[in-house]
């Protein structure tokens, strides 16, 4: 391909942490940029993460300042429920069918949040794992960017779209529209298109839905969201308690060959930091940690330090074996000491497990034409202008990802010259 | 620029239903602008009106009071050579009015044209302020340099320093690696093998530095400078100069040490020699030296001594080796038959690795332990005793094949001595999975030391700048030249110097080829943005940049002190040498100020000040007080729009002042504030120390000192210094803040009135 032909715009799908990096390092050098997100908002997983590790600081503080980049920069055009359809042509020319699906919330909303307030039916709310309901026309969560409501026309009755359109005063919602296609060209695609939390319901020896003391390490960050379900409180589903002991089942589906083979990198850190809200809140409570291998390497050695030493924290090496809900609300833990022999029961008020990462993109990405990997992930393939970028790459960190993501970058401006 | 103002009030959001628009549009008028105001106008009418202003009347600076800066940008955005000011009446004011304290009942018996007078003062000040802002901004004109050079100098000549300079040449980029060694290649050219790179991650590799060499030799774009360092690296992004020297020589252009203000004053008493005898001043230009647009630090590691673990015998047994000993005798020859690999030092009261480790070394041991089945068939016998193995992601897969082969036997165990036996070497541990303790003879013990980075033990850098040659801030990252912002993993205190490989982390070959490409990027970008004369990271694409009124300047040195990116340097006198391509535009140098001589087109000294001084104090009301808040536009700002959203109340004694950040708040704006009669002062801003998050680093932390000083300030007036607060805010807390704000504003109604009042 001659460079004359080439257009130079670059494509990233996937709108989370890593596709923002990615769209925002290749804008700022120059370059023109598309960046689609299937979700009705930027931010990906970690918008869903109260806080990163180690520094415990709240992720929507860089999404801030993303999304700030991103509204300053002309280079970028974002579309949110945007999902690429078929990809045609080649390095330097590729020409992409996107669709847009209709959110019948058109651009007059100001997200003032009448229709909100007028809104009779409730959908389970999706960004909080079904924790709780939200209004079926809603804003995904505070920090949401684009700051637009979106409806879930499907959900509601035929009078609840009468009271939400009759509540909206700038016109701004649209039940008539409909699914979008259009075509960009560009020179290059960075496959930004992230992770799922593994289906817990497939562990079956660990038996998740016998008790709703039993949930995910991401609904873990959801309770202790200041706007999660519960408000930052971390309580045990379905009655509310209070927690005095809790268990973190690790690698759970990880390393284990009827799950995902590799190790998601992220789960031994995320339970560090997870131990930490529950110390907030439960300076008391007995935490137990199931392992195989404590993975807080390098300078997140320092973190576990902290919790290492802590007098109401004991960590055991042993693969979990067994869950058996209890007649009170809780659960008993069972699993082999690997170091001290023998078996170990332990009643727990509640249990994390955590859950590793399946790559987001699936099926999908062999039929659009991407080398992928025998778990799923993303193969780049730079000389075709196909780069993979974050966990749609290899289960990584967010600092890893945003590593990736801006060498993902260049290999994508290299292709658009 | 001749300015022609428009003033638009939005009436929609429930604006118009709180407040009189009219006595809102009257508050405008006294501060010198007649408003329009509009049911909507984001919506298509209320653009055309402002359109139409535009296009008629040639309105080239717009006041918009509506919604908040944060949201609709792209909607009252009028291009380049229009300024656009809003005032957040939707957020700040009237999504945070207090319901009626009798409750709902009481007020829907309320007359419904009925307005909040708190509420409505609140409104009012923010009308003013933005009028009042609109008055004092200029259309920012980008600083263009003279000259600028794109070329690249890559420091390091291994895995990292090729990648990076390969990678930048691919994208059109002449670079120049320095390697201080005859030859490049680094630590690689000593592996045997390489870790698996591909699915299914199940074979070491031939190790490929030798095309890797071959490929960055032969690239016209790419020069190569062995046996080669850099002395000092002077001046800024896109104009850096460089001198080169001999590897090893000393040289008149090494980097100066860092010699504060106390030190000089020794130097001069003579109570201290001066470190930097013999070199050339920091601010001397050397005519010789090579310019380049931005640097990328690849000078990676030294294996770590580990000699200190004294019951492990290294330095003391024969045949006690690191794992960077052991792979050059893999790649001499044949390894020894049995040998133990241990991953942790193995103290009883800890199970960490060897410092510097990261989770490189359990990949090495992995490898060299298919070494000792590799060269010794049936004989082998490779023991990996862990504390916990750390394979993450993929590598996990090569850990897995590795638990099935032949020969390879891995425990997790605490050892506890290394000592000679008649046969070799006994080590014994305990703790290990089979629950007992474990005695094994081996050959050869292999210890897992971990990757010191060069910054370790110099600055490396060696940059030529007022604060020193070195990176700061290393200790919080165990030495290494890295970030401290998780989603921002290339931003250092140094604009124009991207880190990567070794240097930054403990990495493997993968990961580094992926860190050094970043670092190429992030190179280039700074590159075009001092060529399009625009701030680099946080405030990409600002056109601003500080501007010096250097006639008033007394030397003081405090905005060459607090610099937390260090762009300025100095002269002999101490007036300040900006560097604006290293500036980061976070306005710390004006905040520190005392002449206030330093500002920017559209921020500055006297435009703040002259906001607080717009907003009305009444002097006979006690019930009204009046609060300044000034607030980090980063993450507090973005908290308070978040607790209107929430419709959380918001005390209406206080007003919001965004600034870039806590470092450029001027103390003449407090006294502003007091001298005006205003009751307290409050700044909200990010967590500082170790775990900061203040985006300019230091920020936060430089205002909190400065509000300590000016507390005392207050006291010699007869003022109670707890009449001026620091909040450390984070974005997330906007439930937080109405309750944070109160309690400030209740201390200060103790406290009464500012006695100074109506004078």
């Amino acid at each position: 391909m001659s460079d004359a032909t080439k257009t130079g715009a670059v494509l990233v799908v996937g709108g989370g942490i890593s596709g923002l990096t990615a769209a925002l390092e290749a804008a700022e050098v120059g370059n023109e940029v598309y960046i689609i997100e299937k979700n009705p908002y930027f931010g990906g997983r970690v918008a869903q993460l109260n806080q990163y590790f180690p520094k415990l600081c709240p992720p929507t503080c860089g999404l801030e300042i993303n999304f700030k980049r991103v509204k300053n920069n002309r280079k970028i055009r974002p579309y949110t429920m945007t999902t690429v359809k078929s990809v045609s042509g080649g390095p330097g020319n590729y020409e992409v069918e996107l669709e847009t699906a209709p959110r019948y919330v058109n651009s007059n909303c100001t997200a003032c949040g009448d229709c909100a307030e007028a809104c009779t039916d409730e959908i389970d709310n999706a960004f909080n794992f079904g924790m709780n309901k939200s209004k079926a026309i809603y804003l995904p969560h505070e920090m949401a960017f684009p700051r637009r409501y979106v409806l879930d026309k499907d959900a509601c009755s035929a009078d609840c779209l009468e009271a939400v359109k009759g509540a909206c005063k700038y016109n701004a919602i649209d039940t008539e529209m409909a699914a979008e296609t259009f075509t960009v060209n560009v020179s290059s695609i960075v496959w930004a298109t992230g992770w799922n939390p593994y289906d817990r319901k497939k562990l079956d020896n660990l038996k998740p839905e016998s008790s709703p003391a039993i949930i995910s390490n991401m609904m873990m960050e959801r309770m202790a969201a200041p706007n999660g379900p519960t408000g930052g409180k971390i309580l045990r589903p379905g009655d509310d308690k209070e927690i005095e002991s809790i268990a973190f089942v690790q690698c759970a589906g990880s390393r284990d060959e009827n799950h995902l083979e590799y190790c998601s990198y992220i789960c031994c850190m995320a339970t560090f930091k997870q131990m930490t809200y529950i110390r907030e809140r439960y300076p008391e409570a007995k935490i137990y940690v199931f392992y195989i291998d404590l993975r807080t390497p390098g300078k997140y050695e320092h973190f576990r330090e902290k919790l290492r030493t802590d007098a109401n924290s004991s960590f055991i090496k042993g693969k979990v074996a067994d869950i058996i809900a209890e007649d009170d609300g809780g659960v008993t833990v069972v699993a082999e000491d690997a170091v001290g022999g023998g078996k170990v029961q332990q009643k727990v008020d509640m249990c994390v497990l955590a859950t590793g990462m399946k790559p987001a993109l699936g099926e999908q990405g062999k039929a659009l034409g991407l080398k992928m990997d025998g778990n799923g992930f993303v193969v780049s393939e730079p000389e075709k202008g196909m780069i993979a970028a974050g966990c749609a790459k290899s289960a990584s960190d967010v600092y890893t990802c945003t590593q990736s993501a801006t060498a993902a970058a260049l290999k994508a401006i290299q292709n658009a010259q | 620029m001749d300015k022609v103002y428009g003033a638009y009030l939005c009436t929609g959001c429930s604006i118009g239903d709180v407040l009189d628009v009219d006595a809102l549009k009257e508050a405008a008028s006294e501060t010198g602008m007649e408003m329009q105001d509009h049911a909507c106008l984001c919506g298509a009418e209320g653009q055309a009106l402002i359109k139409k202003d535009i296009e008629e009347k040639g309105v080239n600076t717009v006041v918009v009071c509506a919604c908040s800066p944060r949201v609709m940008q792209d909607t009252f955005n009028y291009g380049d050579g229009t300024i656009t000011i809003r005032g957040n009446l939707r957020e700040h004011v009237a999504w945070t009015a207090q319901p009626d304290e009798a409750g709902e009942e009481n007020q829907a018996e309320q007359s419904s044209d009925e307005v909040d007078e708190f509420l409505q003062e609140m409104g009012e000040d923010y009308v003013r302020m933005a009028v009042t802002r609109a008055q004092k901004s200029e259309v920012p004109e980008p600083y263009k340099m003279e000259q600028i050079t794109k070329k690249i100098l890559v420091m390091g000549g291994g895995i990292a320093g090729i990648t990076a300079a390969t990678e930048a040449a691919k994208a059109g980029y002449e670079v120049t690696i320095v390697e201080k060694t005859d030859k490049l290649g680094g630590k690689a050219l000593g592996w045997r093998k390489m870790f698996p790179t591909a699915y299914p991650y199940s074979e070491l590799e031939q190790p490929n530095i030798e095309q890797m060499i071959a490929e960055v030799t032969g690239n016209d774009k790419i020069s190569i400078k062995t046996e080669t360092e850099v002395a000092r690296i002077a001046g800024a992004p896109g104009e850096f100069g460089v001198t080169l020297k001999d590897a090893g020589a000393e040289s008149e252009w090494d980097a100066p040490a860092k010699v504060g203000v106390d030190e000089r004053d020794k130097i001069e008493k003579g109570e201290m020699e001066d470190p930097n005898t013999g070199l050339k001043v920091y601010t001397e230009a050397n005519p010789d030296a090579e310019l380049f647009g931005a640097v990328v630090l690849a000078t990676g590691w030294r294996p770590a001594d580990v000699s200190e673990y004294e019951h492990l015998g290294h330095g003391t047994l024969n045949n006690v080796v690191t794992n960077a000993e052991f792979e050059r005798l893999a790649k001499q020859g044949k390894v020894p038959a049995k040998v133990a690999f241990i991953q942790s030092p193995g103290s009883t009261d800890n199970d960490r690795d060897f410092p510097y480790c990261n989770s490189v070394t359990s990949m090495v041991a992995l490898k060299q332990a298919q070494y000792v089945c590799d060269d010794n068939g049936e004989n082998a016998q490779a023991y990996i005793l862990y504390q916990h193995m750390r394979t993450p992601g993929n590598t996990e897969l090569f850990y897995k094949g590795m638990q099935q082969r032949d020969g390879v036997f891995m425990t997790k165990a605490t050892v506890t001595k290394v000592e000679e036996a008649d046969s070799g070497l006994k080590v014994s541990a305990e703790k290990t999975l089979l629950g007992d303790d474990l005695e094994l003879v081996v050959d050869m013990v292999v210890l897992a030391a971990g990757m010191v980075p060069t910054t370790v033990d110099e600055p490396t850098i060696n940059l030529a700048y007022r604060q020193g040659p070195g990176f700061l801030d290393l200790d919080i990252s165990d030495g290494y030249a890295d970030s401290h912002f998780i989603c921002f993993p290339y931003e250092t205190r140094r604009t124009g110097v991207y880190t990567c490989g070794g240097v930054r982390k403990a990495e493997t070959m993968e990961e580094t080829i992926d860190d050094a490409t970043g670092a190429a990027l992030k190179a280039i970008q700074c590159i075009e943005s001092a060529d399009r004369g625009v701030s680099v990271h946080p405030r990409s694409g600002d056109q601003t940049y500080p501007d010096f009124f250097f006639q008033r300047c007394t030397q003081c040195k405090r905005c060459t002190e607090e610099c937390p990116f260090g762009a300025l340097d100095d002269d002999e006198k101490g007036t300040p040498l900006p560097n604006p391509t290293r500036c980061r535009r976070c306005g710390t140098c004006m905040g520190a100020c005392p002449e206030r001589i330093i500002g920017f087109a559209d921020y500055n000294v006297d435009m703040i000040g002259s906001m607080v001084k717009c907003i009305e104090v009444p002097d006979d009301d006690e019930d009204k007080l009046r609060i300044a808040v000034f607030v980090c536009e980063n993450d507090a700002y973005p908290a308070i729009d978040m607790s209107g959203m929430r419709r959380n109340k918001m005390n209406p004694l206080v007003r919001f002042i965004p600034v870039r950040c806590l470092g450029s708040v001027n103390m003449v704006w407090i006294k502003d504030a007091m001298s005006s009669g205003m009751d307290g002062v409050l700044l909200l801003g990010c967590r500082y120390g170790d775990d900061y998050q203040c985006h300019f680093v230091k920020g936060s932390e430089i205002a909190s000192k400065r509000m300590e000083n000016i507390g005392e300030t207050l006291g010699t007036l007869g003022l109670e210094p707890e009449r001026c607060g620091v909040e450390q805010i984070a974005i997330s807390d906007y439930d937080k803040i109405p309750g944070i704000i109160d309690e400030f504003v209740e201390s200060v109604i103790e406290m009464g009135p500012n006695p100074f009042k109506g004078f």
